[in-house]
């Protein structure tokens, strides 16, 4: 009876932990939110000389660099995951699943170092240019692609999180796709269906909700990500149409800021963009884990 | 018909040409990663590296205090998480078939587990460092600490579902009480896949940057004092890299190319040591 309430006193104190996060996050940004309101949301100021602060640029930073690495991350997921399931011999795929593992064991500020030192000005000195040779001429999206080519800034931020949330979708995205029953896919087999057909219209709306599930996931991961991002966003409080000029994230801006903030506002700002980053990704890592478990109960073996 | 066939085929080749190619795109960001780690890094690998403390910039120096001090953070954090992981794993495992805290508990850890690193920083930062007045390397162990307890959490539980329910019940038949069972019996037949969720919870906080910034901060020269900020790795890879000097950018290559194996041997470890045990079964 002791050990069941002793294991249960550590279940409680994970709960309990939560709980905690969340007030100490409420209670050290309530200065700030009866300072600002809900003004805090829209404004885009950011000036610690005037004690004035808002948490726009940071928001859409976030919520933009993620975004261009999902578009980029989800289609590649997609292929490695066919890769490893349908494709790839035996010998081969458990090496290959080792690898992507590796990818996502390498620690965020590895990712942050490489891009910033190698990465970047590769980019700026080659692709950044051709970009705004062709993509930056297309009217409507143009407007996204063009800038001056430094190397540093929203869409190399974007790009790094893709390759760091790759390895998290592409796994979750291979464990559903191994749970679809054999006898599913060899009958569209045995109707004549080419691989890829069996993929995206057998395998593909049968994973649909892990699928989604495991986007979601990454979608948590980049959300969150705070150190690859500081070294390559370029750390600029503005809003730009152009990907290629520096922006902020609201993990950077917490990274850069936080241990120089004086003042009970500025600190209880920063708070409050930690509050807001929390609340962002835990409704996003609900949504995906309430998919995944949804997933996980059709296949029978219940939650 | 023949138009549809080879326009078919054709889909499908292209489609998986494509597949090929991602997987490809996904092992050449991997190699290009460790190959810039190897080539900047083994230059600036040197003995002092590991004998003597963080430099000023333009002198000579090494990187011991920084290793030192995220060696001690690393296991502190692990002693105080694993515990509690493991005890509240425990409960999910094979007490929570009733009731509402199992379920509950379990939907949190998951949350938890890809929670933003960076917020954990912040909380230990208004809960313990603000209220101490200083930053320190306690405060570092506890923000692991907390990284710690969901992976160890969801390892203990998964691996105790794997144990035979046979195994309980043998035990239980010979007229030992619950505690026992679960203490001698199952957690012991257990004992291999923990250890590797043990080993990925190292891995995990080795590399992380984030949580430490706001608590264990730096210290430029040797320090043991829990009390005191300490110096670690990842914190000074950061500065480092990110100053103007050319001699410490060395310094945090090489730091970098220390972390990074680390972590690395600690996750095919991790993977090697399951896969033996999963040979036993």
């Amino acid at each position: 009876m002791l050990f069941r309430n002793l294991t249960r006193f550590a279940a409680f104190a994970v709960l309990a932990l939560l709980a905690a996060i969340i007030a100490s996050l409420v209670v050290g940004s309530m200065p700030a939110i009866h300072a600002f309101g809900f003004g805090f949301l829209t404004s885009s100021v950011w000036d610690p000389v005037k004690d004035e602060y808002g948490a726009l640029v940071p928001i859409v930073g976030t919520l933009v660099t993620s975004g261009i690495a999902l578009l980029i991350a989800i289609p590649v997921s997609f292929g490695i995951a066919i890769f490893l399931t349908e494709l790839s011999p035996n010998w081969l795929r458990r090496p290959l699943g080792i690898a992507v593992e590796l990818l996502a064991g390498i620690p965020s500020i590895i990712y942050g170092m490489w891009g910033l030192f190698v990465f970047a000005p590769l980019f700026g000195d080659y692709v950044e240019p051709w970009i705004n040779n062709h993509i930056g001429k297309l009217p409507f999206i143009g407007p996204f692609f063009s800038g001056p080519p430094m190397g540093i800034g929203m869409l190399t931020a974007g790009i790094i999180l893709a390759i760091m949330v790759i390895p998290f979708i592409a796994s979750v995205m291979r464990d559903v796709f191994d749970v679809v029953p054999a006898m599913l896919k060899e009958s569209a087999y045995g109707l004549g269906s080419t691989t890829w057909e069996v993929m995206w219209n057998v395998v593909l709306p049968y994973t649909r909700i892990g699928v989604v599930g495991g986007i979601m996931l990454g979608l948590g991961r980049a959300l969150g990500e705070t150190m690859a991002v500081t070294f390559v966003i370029g750390n600029a409080n503005q809003l730009n149409k152009s990907l290629f000029m520096p922006g902020n994230s609201i993990s950077s801006a917490l990274a850069n800021e936080f241990n120089e903030a004086v003042g009970t506002l500025y600190t209880s700002s920063l708070i409050e963009l930690g509050l807001i980053l929390f609340f962002i990704t835990f409704i996003v890592l609900s949504l995906a884990r309430l998919l995944l478990l949804k997933m996980a109960q059709r296949e029978g073996h219940g939650a | 018909m023949s138009y549809l066939y080879t326009r078919r085929r054709l889909v499908n080749m292209v489609s998986l040409s494509i597949s090929v190619f991602t997987m490809l795109f996904g092992l050449f960001w991997l190699g290009w990663i460790l190959w810039t780690l190897l080539d900047n890094g083994l230059p600036g690998l040197s003995l002092h590296v590991f004998t003597q403390s963080t430099p000023p910039p333009g002198s000579d120096g090494g990187l011991i205090n920084a290793i030192f001090g995220s060696l001690i953070m690393v296991a502190v954090g692990v002693l105080i998480g694993t515990p509690i992981g493991i005890l509240a794993g425990t409960y999910l495992a094979e007490f929570g078939h009733r009731g509402w805290l199992a379920p509950v508990t379990r939907f949190i850890n998951d949350i938890l587990l890809s929670a933003p690193s960076i917020v954990i920083g912040i909380f230990v930062y208004a809960v313990y460092v603000a209220k101490v007045g200083h930053f320190s390397g306690w405060g570092g162990a506890f923000a692991l600490a907390i990284l710690v307890i969901p992976v160890v959490l969801r390892t203990t539980e998964n691996m105790l579902r794997l144990v035979p329910n046979s195994l309980r019940e043998a035990a239980a038949a010979l007229g030992a009480p619950q505690w026992k069972v679960i203490s001698f019996v199952t957690l012991r037949a257990a004992r291999a896949g923990i250890l590797t969720g043990i080993l990925l919870a190292v891995a995990r906080i080795s590399g992380e940057t984030a949580p430490l910034l706001f608590t264990a901060l730096n210290n430029q020269f040797w320090s043991s004092d829990m009390n005191k900020p300490l110096s670690n790795l990842p914190v000074v890879i950061f500065q480092f890299a990110m100053s103007p000097y050319e001699d410490w950018q060395k310094l945090a290559w090489a730091g970098a190319l220390i972390i990074t194996l680390s972590v690395l041997t600690l996750n095919i470890l991790a993977r090697v040591l399951f896969r033996q045990k999963a040979n036993t079964q």
